[in-house]
């Protein structure tokens, strides 16, 4: 005779809440390691997309995943120029916060190498590629874009020719595709006000020099514009990635571009890895420190609610100690309870989270190894939930049948 | 004083002696009690609250050791002071059968079921334990409420209910404490008459606390407890009219 079936079946009611209270702590379990897979995922979008075989970023930094990188956009032509090298192209990556619709619109900005590089490799739910040079953009879902929207970024309108799905950067941030040229536009862009001072700054450095007063013609291109200036640097971008040409070993072709003074370079790899170690460490740490803490919490009620179903149980107990029942039996009464909670605690975790988790706002994103942990998880605490119940049914003596 | 039937014992309490305490707190609950009594026998402990009655039936029961004394049960001493000779839990299952004032059913489980957990417990096959538990109710003239939950059955029903779970395992020996308490004076003749009957056809020894002296033409023996010493014998009284044993 299964006397844990019996007694839930007779306090059905109070036992399914309680499962049902443990479901959704365990659904909160699952989720907070469904949002650090996700978050992985999406950190790891643009590096599997982009598909480069190395990164070529500013001397002695990470890259644009990690830190501000900066290097000429002239950059691309040299590291094309290196044998094995069978493709390099700018990479300019930003986020950028405006107001649309009257409400703040967050994207990460991402340049296209146009017109080599379209985004035809982004996966696309409506629309198509970019068409031009300029003033297109393809937006991932997430940011709520309607195809064929128009959109005011500075002084430009970019029209929405192609809508994306699960494309989204590591701080949960939906990506905008545009050309290079557009994405640094958008990063570099100042009001007319902003030019008109810094030109007037111009005009009065080169006024203090010997230089500016020797050729007026200085003095009147630093009153114009800045790419009438020689003497200023080429547009700078986040990073050149680079695709090895078959049969080449990658390593020989970065070790070749390392040598180079004024960058450092990167496998694929150690993007991944820098994204994962560096920049998502942190917050997978405090999601790992909630789901701790929440697995605690869910032990402790549950080993709280096992512990006030066996003090409800205790005449019970009493009585059929007084009938000779072994130790095993009792406990086992207790452990079966216990196990069955968790089950169905679990069932609840997994059926709800199926319904909820889609409906967040960020990926959360469930392996089978993730439901396989937890089941284990469960089963663990499930067993260290009844040994207080199973402690305190032990000391009860026969004689409490008396009481 | 030691008191003993003609017939082969089935259970013997030798100077049972239960102190609590120590020193200037010291209470003797029972002192130097002894009592034989022979398979089929029911006697009745009567005696006011405090007497020891329930401390001599907890100690026979095996639930509450004796400071000292020996019991020997269906031949074998089981306990020969506070020290027990056998598994006392096992021994319990085995050959003693416990009645309260409460029936203690078991509130999740049926009263067939109640039954037959008792069984269960002393390794009976879950289809002989049941079958067994059917035809018990049915020989207390509970067999229709076999598939009901305590709560809905009378406290009658519930007595009838403790007693078949106390015959589960055909006991040599079976303790009822105060078992009428809680019943009207007709329920609580019928299962004093109950163990009457389950003692003679069954040949378990009963022992029954009362303080119910309307059917103690029922027992076989009557004793009177007092300061925590048995006292006389009484000898049972003319039958009533309604005293036939019934199921």
């Amino acid at each position: 005779m299964n006397l844990a079936a019996k007694d839930i079946r007779h306090n059905l009611g109070r036992f399914v809440l309680t499962a049902i209270g443990i479901g959704l702590l365990l659904m909160t379990v699952l989720g907070m390691s469904g949002i650090y897979r996700g978050m992985v995922d999406d950190a790891m979008v643009v590096v599997d997309r982009i598909g480069a075989d190395l990164w070529v970023v500013q001397h002695d930094t990470r890259g644009p995943f990690a830190e501000i990188s900066r290097v000429p956009a002239n950059l691309e032509h040299r590291v094309r120029a290196v044998p094995g090298v069978a493709s390099a192209r700018s990479f300019v990556s930003h986020n950028v916060q405006r107001e649309h619709r009257d409400e703040p619109l967050r994207m990460n900005v991402h340049g296209l190498a146009w017109p080599e590089d379209n985004g035809a490799w982004v996966t696309l739910t409506a629309g198509r590629p970019l068409g031009q040079a300029h003033y297109e953009l393809i937006a991932d879902a997430s940011l709520g874009l309607a195809l064929g929207e128009k959109l005011k970024l500075g002084k430009d309108t970019y029209t929405v020719v192609g809508i994306a799905k699960g494309m989204v950067s590591s701080g949960g941030d939906g990506l905008a595709f545009f050309t290079t040229q557009d994405a640094l536009a958008i990063q570099v862009d100042l009001p007319g006000d902003a030019l008109r001072l810094e030109r007037a700054a111009r005009v009065q450095r080169a006024v203090a020099q010997d230089l500016g007063q020797v050729q007026p013609l200085l003095l009147e291109r630093g009153a114009g514009m800045a790419s009438g200036i020689p003497a200023l640097g080429p547009p700078m971008v986040s990073a050149i990635t680079v695709r090895v040409a078959e049969g080449v070993d990658a390593a020989q072709v970065a070790a070749t571009i390392a040598a180079w003074p004024d960058v450092s370079v990167h496998t694929r790899d150690d993007q991944e890895a820098l994204l994962v170690r560096g920049m998502i460490d942190k917050a997978r740490r405090q999601i790992g420190l909630f789901r701790v803490l929440l697995v605690v919490i869910s032990t402790i009620i549950m080993a709280l609610i096992l512990y006030t179903l066996t003090l409800d149980k205790i005449h019970d107990i009493a009585m059929l100690k007084l009938m000779g029942a072994r130790n095993p039996m009792i406990a086992g009464l207790i452990l079966q309870q216990a196990l069955l909670l968790g089950a169905l605690g679990y069932g609840i975790a997994w059926v709800l989270g199926g319904w909820v988790f889609p409906r967040f706002p960020r990926r959360v994103l469930i392996t089978s190894e993730d439901l396989w942990a937890l089941a284990v998880v469960v089963a663990i605490i499930s067993v260290f939930a009844s040994l207080l119940g199973i402690w305190k049914a032990m000391r009860v003596e026969p004689n409490k049948v008396l009481a | 004083m030691t008191q003993t039937s003609k017939k082969p014992a089935a259970v013997e309490a030798l100077g049972l002696t239960k102190i609590y305490g120590s020193g200037n707190t010291e209470v003797i609950a029972m002192k130097e009690v002894s009592l034989s009594l022979a398979r089929g026998e029911v006697v009745a402990l009567l005696g006011p609250s405090g007497a020891g009655k329930s401390t001599f039936l907890t100690a026979i029961g095996l639930i509450n050791p004796p400071t000292a004394g020996r019991i020997v049960i269906g031949g074998e001493a089981v306990m020969d002071g506070p020290r027990a000779l056998v598994d006392l839990r096992a021994f319990r299952r085995r050959h003693l059968g416990f009645v309260f004032q409460k029936a203690n059913l078991i509130p999740f489980l049926k009263a067939v079921e109640n039954v037959a957990i008792a069984m269960e417990i002393n390794d009976v096959s879950p289809r002989a334990a049941r079958k067994r538990a059917l035809e018990l109710l049915d020989y207390l003239g509970v067999g229709d409420r076999a598939r009901n939950l305590p709560d809905a059955l009378s406290g009658g029903q519930q007595q009838r209910v403790a007693v078949a779970r106390a015959l589960a395992n055909q006991p040599s020996l079976i303790l009822a404490d105060e078992p009428t308490a809680a019943l009207d004076s007709h329920r609580g003749r019928q299962v004093m008459e109950l163990f009457r009957q389950v003692a003679h056809e069954h040949g378990s020894a009963v022992i029954v606390v009362t303080h119910d002296h309307r059917s103690l033409d029922v027992f076989d023996r009557t004793y009177e407890m007092e300061d925590g010493e048995l006292g006389a014998k009484h000898s049972p009284p003319a039958p009533t009219a309604n005293s036939t044993p019934s199921a």
